[in-house]
């Protein structure tokens, strides 16, 4: 029992992506009532959820990356996209040398090759901003501005074609499975996300380290060590970003591969109820704010706004949405709950089973909060 | 002393979901008095006063003020009535001059007049003999300073009624005289003083009335000249006062022939100490004693390696260790709990279950985590033995009050069954019925066979539980001093003549 | 007497072949200054770059300096150093379109001849000879030409725009956008990649359009990668494409991947963006005929039916897959 009302604590923090997904869904729904409607077409299943969860399977893997950096350094790395571009390079000229004899194995290998240069370069950012104390954007601003060019040159000043049937099986469907090949990597990802956060201390150290870094260190926690690891397994979800976007365009295209994504990254972060400050955080939050950035901007194409618009829509937008994140609201709405529920105790009337469920569970998830 | 009452609060009841905390509470200022309000953790005393700010509504009750009752919505409107208000915490901007911070952000234009402001600054502290000069930096000023300034600020906006809120925990003797000093002012021009503090000692120094809280009820309102200290303490604490004289000390173990426990030969850090020697017996506790800077807290820290050590040998059990980073100490099975609760101790917005079990995940390693099963346990487990009380296991430790917080860390240190427990001033800031607990709870380790260092500013709560002190002077030691009958006047002595 | 005149001879012979010699050794090279972007810009400038380098060589009789930068004022600090250094000629392609006047002026001054090429600038035409560009209007009046011409009617458009407010996004939308007005085409749907000419975008574009329900025959794409994003949306929607497919798909930019997939009938037309300027210019100053203001390139349409594998090789920029390899 204390364990589920523990759930409900970090639940909690979930509301905010979960109403704003809600909402995006009505809007669709309105218009358009088969939002939900799953078809399959040659033998793989088709529809929007199914593009969604195609479309955002870099972003998810990123902003999970990106969520434990904000955690542990308080700050953001602005160089996933280049990070993912340069490993993606290297990966591509790996498969290359193959030649026509590409297997699963040149794949396998090509990938691990990619997620070392991933590591490696992490390790760069992390040096800079654990050891050298660079602010996290200006260290990873470095890359930023130069990755591409360094993507570039691997290239060969080409963009080169990543023409093998497993790689466009790995950017589709494999034949014979219904579900596109990137879905099922990103949920793999995830899994192995939650496994690590299972079998090691990874959530402790960080949020220890981004709340009290002093404390942290007296407990016997190096906290320059934790923030360097984020930037390693940073470095790895770019790697792995770039593996799944460079195979989906089968070609590697340096000077548009994965980019600006870092913003749509650290939107999900911040959507996803973490704070951009570090401390703790909930990398539910910021996978399902990765996919309410996806269906907000299919939402936008959906209603058909005029393209010279579209950015000022999805910026008025995200202001409603952090508006309605913000704690000021957050505090009002569970006043107001507050309230509600002494009306309710103190009329001891019996409302639809439905009704009181509700209450409760909203009250009940927002208890945790309560004490500050 | 019959003179106006100016605050006069009534059936005062405040609930929040799960916790009743204030339960029909009386509390009466008057004009030109200090008044003392005194309690444990949780009995109500940052709830009443929350409430006279305006920062929370009472559910009950009614408040006047001169006669008027009065409805506040915010903060705002407390201090729009005259209600000034001083935190432990030093809330001011410590990069601006001592004039903008009594002053800025209440300007009723916009254009701050500097000339103006800082010629009303000088006048408003030399009327309160405040020792600043008004376009100093406030940084500049000791923390006694800052305090005044901030009480100046408050005082400034009309203020019929000031509340200070444990304004003397981080001071020194000297510097809480000045303080006195300045509340003396105040209440000779009629200001009722709200005063809550957990030295007894100064309560009885300064204050007029008191009125005692506990569990979020009221205990009564007594004339302070009129309430023996030892039955203060025993109404807060609502135990029979044999339980508070109790305490007994107990012999230390003899030394002669055994190894210390822990043993350091010219210890120094990079945090400025002077090499060292120290070494400490099993089952022993003792203190390091010395004024405010005398470097006992950094001494301690170069033990734990919490500050870089740049020299000097260390042995445990007669052994030759090396102790680099904290780490180190731990699984060397030394603990340490630090002095700054809130900076170095607690991280504030994780769990108490987290919280408690930090040390010892991290001595177990990055890649064996506890089961939920095991932190429930051990979290329960510490939560009960230590009486900490907490809404559930899973609320952030910066919810609990600072006694309470305490005790979370005290549990972190004591799950890793440490064999030297270092204690760097684990009393302060907390109420004296934890501070008693704190106490005993040392003794009982020892008895146990654990080693303890206990350092605090207040010499009698050393006298209490060390069996030896080390006394030092400028970052330096300069004696020791043991005994059962060792007094105040000992130490000072020692610290007044610099040794021998 | 006889042996004298010989040696004579001899001398006079030497000295003519010396002096022959030392005539045409040092004919005269002449002196270029380069001003160009970086060729890890993209794939296009690549190809540009390349091209200055083999054309302006010291072979083909020219000193040149080249600098390549994507920063204005180092591109205007270069472009005064080579002035300074006296050269004939300045090839400029500005990283930004203001903040030129000056250097321009004082090239004039200087008797420099400034020649623009790829991007033009803000300034008095006065201030430079010539700027051989490629007009982004013509190709989108090529590529709307092909699509009235050949997608069956009615024509139902799916518009998918490069970079907001780029001069290529601008020029290539601006000839649709008028036939739609004029009502010879419907526009189904208009997206954008806003900040990009990402793949991605493209492709969210068509899903959007085909969750809608939308019925369409065309997709106009502003560059080869939106085109290529775009056609991997129909393939998961299992819609038809290509030579004898539903929907005609045209991209732009002779990416050779792109030009692959319309010789294989799996795309239909491609418009050239033509990066290779140096040979043209080669031959106005070789010819010492510079023409004044600006001069756009000719540039190409190919459709499935007309692409050679010259072409591919000859106009094409970036990797060739191979033939008969379609990029999907």
């Amino acid at each position: 029992m204390p364990r589920i009302k523990a759930h409900f604590d970090r639940l909690s923090h979930l509301f905010l992506p979960l109403s704003v997904l809600v909402i995006l869904i009505v809007i669709n729904l309105i218009k358009g009532a088969d939002y939900f409607r799953i078809t399959m077409v040659n033998g793989a299943f088709y529809g929007n959820i199914p593009n969604i969860l195609f479309g955002a399977s870099e972003l998810v893997i990123l902003a999970i990356g990106m969520t434990l950096v904000t955690a542990a350094s308080r700050g953001q790395d602005i160089s996933i996209g280049e990070i993912g571009a340069i490993a993606s390079a290297i990966f591509v000229q790996y498969v290359l040398r193959a030649g026509s004899a590409v297997t699963l194995w040149t794949i396998l290998a090509g990938f691990l090759i990619s997620c070392v240069a991933g590591l490696l370069i992490g390790a760069f950012n992390g040096t800079l901003v654990s050891f050298f104390r660079v602010q996290p954007m200006v260290a990873t601003l470095i890359l930023f501005l130069g990755g591409r060019s360094i993507a570039f040159i691997i290239d060969g000043k080409v963009s080169p074609i990543l023409a093998n049937e497993i790689s466009n099986q790995i950017g589709t469907v494999i034949p014979g499975v219904p579900i596109q090949t990137p879905i099922i990597l990103t949920a793999v990802f995830i899994a192995v996300v939650v496994v690590v956060l299972k079998t090691t201390n990874l959530r402790l150290y960080v949020e220890a380290v981004g709340i009290n870094p002093n404390a942290a260190r007296l407990n016997g926690i190096d906290p320059k060590k934790i923030i360097f690891l984020t930037f390693l397994i940073m470095g790895v979800c770019s790697a792995v970003a770039g593996f799944i976007a460079v195979n989906k365009a089968g070609r590697h295209d340096s000077v548009n591969l994965l980019k600006f994504i870092m913003m749509d990254a650290i939107l999900a972060v911040a959507l996803g109820g973490n704070s951009l400050g570090g401390g703790k955080f909930s990398i539910t939050g910021s996978i399902i704010g990765a996919y309410t950035i996806e269906i907000l901007n299919r939402t936008l194409l959906r209603l058909e706004v005029n393209p010279e618009a579209i950015k000022a829509f999805k910026a008025v937008f995200i202001i409603i949405l952090m508006v309605i994140a913000s704690p000021v609201v957050r505090a009002f709405v569970r006043k107001v709950v507050d309230k509600a529920k002494t009306i309710v105790a103190a009329n001891s009337v019996r409302k639809t089973v439905g009704l009181n469920k509700a209450v409760f569970f909203i009250t009940d998830s927002s208890a945790g909060k309560k004490e500050e | 002393m019959l003179s106006e009452i100016i605050l006069k609060m009534e059936g005062i009841s405040k609930s929040f979901p799960g916790v009743r905390a204030l339960h029909n509470v009386d509390f009466t200022l008057r004009r030109g008095e200090i008044h003392a309000l005194m309690g444990e953790n949780g009995a109500g005393k940052s709830t009443l006063i929350k409430i006279i700010t305006g920062v929370y509504e009472k559910d009950a009750g009614q408040i006047t003020i001169e006669g008027r009752p009065v409805q506040f919505k915010s903060p705002q409107d407390a201090q729009n009535m005259g209600i000034g208000t001083v935190f432990q915490e030093i809330a001011l901007c410590p990069n601006l001059t001592v004039a903008e911070n009594m002053f800025i952000g209440r300007s009723r234009s916009n254009f701050v007049k500097w000339k103006q402001m800082n010629a009303k600054a000088a006048e408003m502290l030399k009327s309160l003999g405040i020792p600043a000069s008004p376009t100093q930096e406030l940084a500049s000023c000791s923390i006694a300073v800052q305090q005044m300034i901030a009480i100046a600020r408050a005082v400034d906006m009309d203020c019929k009624i000031l509340i200070l809120d444990e304004p003397t925990s981080s001071l020194d003797e000297d510097e809480v005289q000045k303080l006195f000093a300045l509340m003396r002012e105040l209440k000779a021009r009629g200001v009722g003083i709200i005063f809550i503090t957990h030295f007894i000692d100064q309560v009885y120094e300064i204050s007029d009335r008191i009125t005692v809280l506990r569990n979020g009820e009221l205990i009564g309102e007594y004339e302070t000249a009129a309430l023996p200290q030892i039955e203060l303490i025993s109404k807060m604490m609502g135990k029979a006062l044999s339980d508070v004289t109790a305490m007994k000390k107990h012999e230390p173990p003899k030394a002669e022939n055994s190894v210390p426990i822990f043993e350091a030969k010219e210890l120094s850090s990079a945090a400025g100490v002077k090499p060292f020697n120290f070494a400490i017996q099993k089952g022993e506790v003792n203190g390091f004693a010395g004024l405010l800077g005398s470097g006992r807290s950094e001494s301690v820290r170069a033990i734990f390696a919490a500050d870089k050590v740049t020299g000097g040998e260390v042995k445990i059990n007669g052994k030759r260790v090396k102790i680099k980073t904290p780490l180190d100490a731990m699984k060397q099975g030394i603990g340490y709990l630090p002095e700054d609760r809130k900076g170095d101790g607690i991280i504030d917005e994780l769990s108490v279950r987290d919280n408690i079990i930090l040390a010892l995940q991290v001595m177990k390693g990055f890649f064996k985590p506890l089961s939920w099963k095991q932190t429930e346990e051990f979290a329960h487990q510490f939560v009960e033995k230590l009486e900490i009380k907490t809404p559930s296991l899973n609320t952030p430790i910066k919810s609990l009050s600072g006694g309470n917080q305490q005790k979370v860390i005290l549990a972190r240190w004591l799950l890793t069954h440490p064999m030297y427990l270092i204690l760097d001033e684990p009393t302060r800031g907390i109420d004296v019925g934890t501070k008693v607990e704190i106490q005993k709870l040392v003794l009982k380790l020892a008895e146990e066979g654990m080693s303890l260092t206990f350092i605090s500013s207040e010499i009698d709560e050393m006298l209490r539980v060390c069996s030896r002190l080390i006394v030092m002077k400028d970052r330096e030691i300069i004696g020791e001093l043991s005994g059962m009958n060792l007094t105040e006047q000992d130490v000072m002595h020692m610290i007044a003549q610099g040794g021998k | 007497m006889k042996k004298f005149g010989l040696l004579l001879l001899v001398a006079v012979l030497v000295l003519s072949v010396a002096c022959g010699l030392a005539l045409a050794a040092p004919q005269k090279l002449i002196k270029v200054g380069i001003v160009n972007l970086p060729p890890e810009e993209s794939g296009y400038r690549q190809a540009n770059v390349e091209d200055m380098n083999k054309v302006f060589s010291r072979e083909n009789g020219y000193d040149a300096k080249q600098t390549n930068t994507a920063d204005n004022s180092e591109q205007i600090a270069a472009a005064r150093g080579y002035i300074r250094d006296g050269v004939d000629y300045l090839l400029i392609s500005a990283a930004n379109a203001t903040g030129w006047d000056d250097v321009l002026q004082s090239a004039k001054r200087a008797g420099v001849k400034v020649i623009l090429f790829d991007r033009l600038i803000d300034t008095d035409p006065s201030n430079y000879e010539a700027a051989l560009v490629s007009d982004m209007h013509y190709e989108g009046q090529l590529a709307t030409d092909w699509v009235l011409n050949n997608v069956p009617k009615p024509i139902k458009l799916v518009l998918i725009r490069g970079q907001l407010g780029s001069a290529a996004e601008i020029g290539r939308s601006a000839p649709v956008l008028k036939a739609a007005q004029e009502g010879k085409l419907e526009i189904v749907a208009d997206g954008t990649g806003g900040d990009t000419w990402s793949l991605e975008e493209a492709r969210k574009v068509v899903e959007a359009a085909i969750a809608a329900g939308k019925d369409f025959n065309v997709i106009y794409a502003q560059n080869d990668g939106m085109a290529q994003g775009a056609v991997q949306a129909l393939e998961a929607a299992g819609i038809s494409h290509g030579k004898n497919g539903k929907v005609k798909i045209i991209g732009f930019d002779f990416n050779r991947f792109a030009l692959r997939n319309v010789q294989a009938g799996y795309w239909d037309a491609d418009v050239q963006c033509n990066p290779r300027q140096a040979s043209q210019i080669d031959q106005w100053i070789k010819s010492g005929n510079i023409p004044k203001g600006i001069v756009y390139q000719q540039e190409l349409i190919l459709t499935t039916d007309t692409i050679t594998d010259e072409h591919i090789e000859k106009y094409g920029i970036n990797a060739d897959p191979g033939k008969g390899v379609i990029t999907r």
